[in-house]
């Protein structure tokens, strides 16, 4: 478990104080990905940095499976940071290095015998799918491929912790996607625990269990991904979860005029998982026509979430029956827009 | 017909004076680059934000630099006459020059050493901290190896200053090619010797570039 308590940082610039990081609290589970969103300037990259004390709080206490890492002398700290992975949003290879050489580079600071980092470093290129680019120097990688050899390298000491600084903010969709499979497989795999920092909302969906929300130094909102996403409660969250779901409240008006038999109803679905076949299902067993009208679902960990707006089409109590199935036997949340 | 061209010309002279000026750069540049890295590494290391941040240290190390920088070298050689006779025993020959060249160079490469560190990328060295790695190993691991090609860029020119240096230090008797080109050319009005002489330094400054050049290219993999 790490908890965070009351952690603070305090920049001076020409007198000026900046509050980078805010009297922040939190508390990771083991083997949870959690997730840190924020607009640029929202503190959270210092606020990963202050985790291994690149950064040295101002004030506050983190401490890591129950070792304190900001009292810590220097010398154990160096020891400690060995258990606590980090990645980059630049990589920060050694070029001067092979892919081999750079993930051996952490075995080398730990004092790892030769053989065995040699055996070590074989594993962790096939972990991260690099096998046959051992010998190839980072300029002659792809940034995906630098990633893999930055987060192979971060495993290379077994850490109970990986930290992510904005991990796949330099890489196209794609790459990021593949970046993405790799932690979570790597989470599960190894049963490490993962904290990201981000200003992608796509990346908190994909991968994070649980989500705080940054602004100004502080934690606005933090929960369940899925909660979040849900009923997100502050402005900047809101905004956050629209770059994934869009803002469909606007077009929706235009719909209702459009379509005005039968019902016109939105569901929500909420972590939905055993009913992802909902619409074949309902229309099989109830003589309606369902016509699919916009929405969106998008997939989280726990489960689908979005909403589908549709319109019902058939007799009036063949159309209530359908719904109320759909209220009392799915989690699915029904809420009617329009009675033709 | 060499004889004819150059009838004041002596070979067997003429390549002991070569030797000599390869002696002393060599010697001199093996010298310029220990100090000079060191002094290179201090001047980066505890500038602001680095691992050794400290203002005090840093301004004394750069004050040292700057005054050896600052005096000329035909001042600086006679200044040294009588630190020279103290280590090495008399203040003529090739030795002799030695201390003179590497305290007229080092500095000069330091400077060169502490931009080839700047360059060296903050997040790497800050990813080799984030795995524990001790000041030392962030030394000998990050910052010299991957500044090596502009370490190796900065040897070169100042193998090549070094080369120019060697010909001041005939002023003591030091030997080499500028030595031999004043006494045994200028002095004797026999110019063909200055002539043959200019050519073979134009030549070693040609090779070390070379071979500098080389070496920078198969080390640089970024």
């Amino acid at each position: 478990m790490i908890s965070i308590e009351g952690l603070t940082k305090i920049f001076r610039l020409n007198q000026k104080e900046i509050n980078a990081v805010d009297d922040l609290s939190l508390t990771i589970e083991d083997g949870e990905i959690f997730g840190v969103i924020g607009y640029s300037g929202a503190g959270k990259s210092t606020f990963i940095r202050l985790l291994n004390r690149l950064e040295e709080p101002t004030s506050g206490k983190v401490t890591i499976q129950g070792q304190d890492i900001t009292a810590m002398h220097k010398s154990n700290l160096r020891i400690a940071r060995q258990d606590i992975g980090m990645i980059f949003q630049h990589f920060n290879l050694l070029w001067s290095r092979t892919v081999s050489e750079n993930i051996a580079f952490p075995l080398e600071i730990a004092g790892v015998p030769d053989e065995e980092r040699k055996q070590r470093v074989k594993e962790l290129v096939e972990l991260v799918g690099l096998s046959g680019r051992e010998n190839a120097y980072p300029s002659q990688l792809s940034g995906g491929q630098k990633q893999r050899v930055g987060i192979a390298r971060a495993l290379a000491n077994n850490p109970k912790v990986l930290l992510c600084d904005e991990a796949t903010s330099a890489l196209d969709p794609e790459t990021t996607n593949s970046i993405l499979d790799l932690l979570v497989d790597i989470n599960e795999r190894l049963g490490l625990t993962i904290i990201l920092i981000t200003h992608e909302m796509h990346v908190i969906r994909k991968i994070c269990n649980r989500v705080a929300v940054m602004e100004n130094g502080k934690v606005v909102e933090q929960g369940d991904v899925l909660e979040v996403f849900l009923k997100p409660q502050q402005a900047v969250t809101k905004k956050f979860v629209e770059q994934v779901m869009g803002n469909e409240d606007g077009d929706l008006d235009q719909l209702l005029e459009v379509y005005t038999s039968g019902k016109v109803v939105r569901l929500h679905f909420v972590g939905e998982s055993a009913n992802q076949a909902l619409i074949s299902k309902i229309s099989r067993e109830y003589e309606v026509e369902i016509n699919i009208l916009q929405g969106k679902i998008t997939q989280t960990k726990l489960g689908a979430y979005g909403t589908l707006v549709v319109q019902i089409n058939g007799n009036s109590s063949e159309i209530s029956k359908a719904i109320s199935f759909i209220n009392d036997k799915t989690s699915v949340e029904v809420e009617v827009l329009e009675n033709a | 017909m060499l004889n004819e061209l150059f009838p004041n010309v002596v070979i067997e002279d003429l390549l002991v004076a070569t030797g000599e000026t390869f002696y002393m750069t060599l010697l001199a540049l093996v010298g310029s680059i220990i100090f000079g890295v060191i002094l290179g590494l201090l001047l980066y290391l505890t500038s602001k934000g680095a691992l050794w941040e400290n203002k005090g240290l840093n301004i004394i190390v750069a004050a040292i630099v700057n005054i050896f920088r600052a005096i000329p070298f035909i001042i600086l050689i006679l200044l040294l006459i009588p630190f020279t006779t103290f280590l090495i025993g008399t203040f003529r020959g090739s030795n002799a020059a030695l201390p003179a060249l590497i305290i007229g160079s080092a500095p000069f490469y330091a400077r060169l050493v502490e931009i080839g560190l700047r360059e060296v990328d903050k997040g790497v060295i800050e990813a080799a901290q984030s795995m524990g790695a001790k000041t030392k190993t962030i030394i000998f691991k990050v910052l010299l190896p991957e500044s090596m090609p502009a370490l190796v860029s900065g040897a070169t020119v100042t193998a090549i200053a070094l080369i120019g240096y060697t010909a001041v230090a005939g002023v003591i008797g030091a030997g080499g090619l500028g030595d031999f080109a004043y006494y045994h050319g200028f002095v004797r009005r026999d110019f063909d010797v200055v002539f043959v002489c200019t050519v073979l330094i134009i030549i070693i400054v040609f090779i070390f570039q070379f071979i500098g050049d080389l070496i920078t290219k198969k080390l640089d993999k970024r």
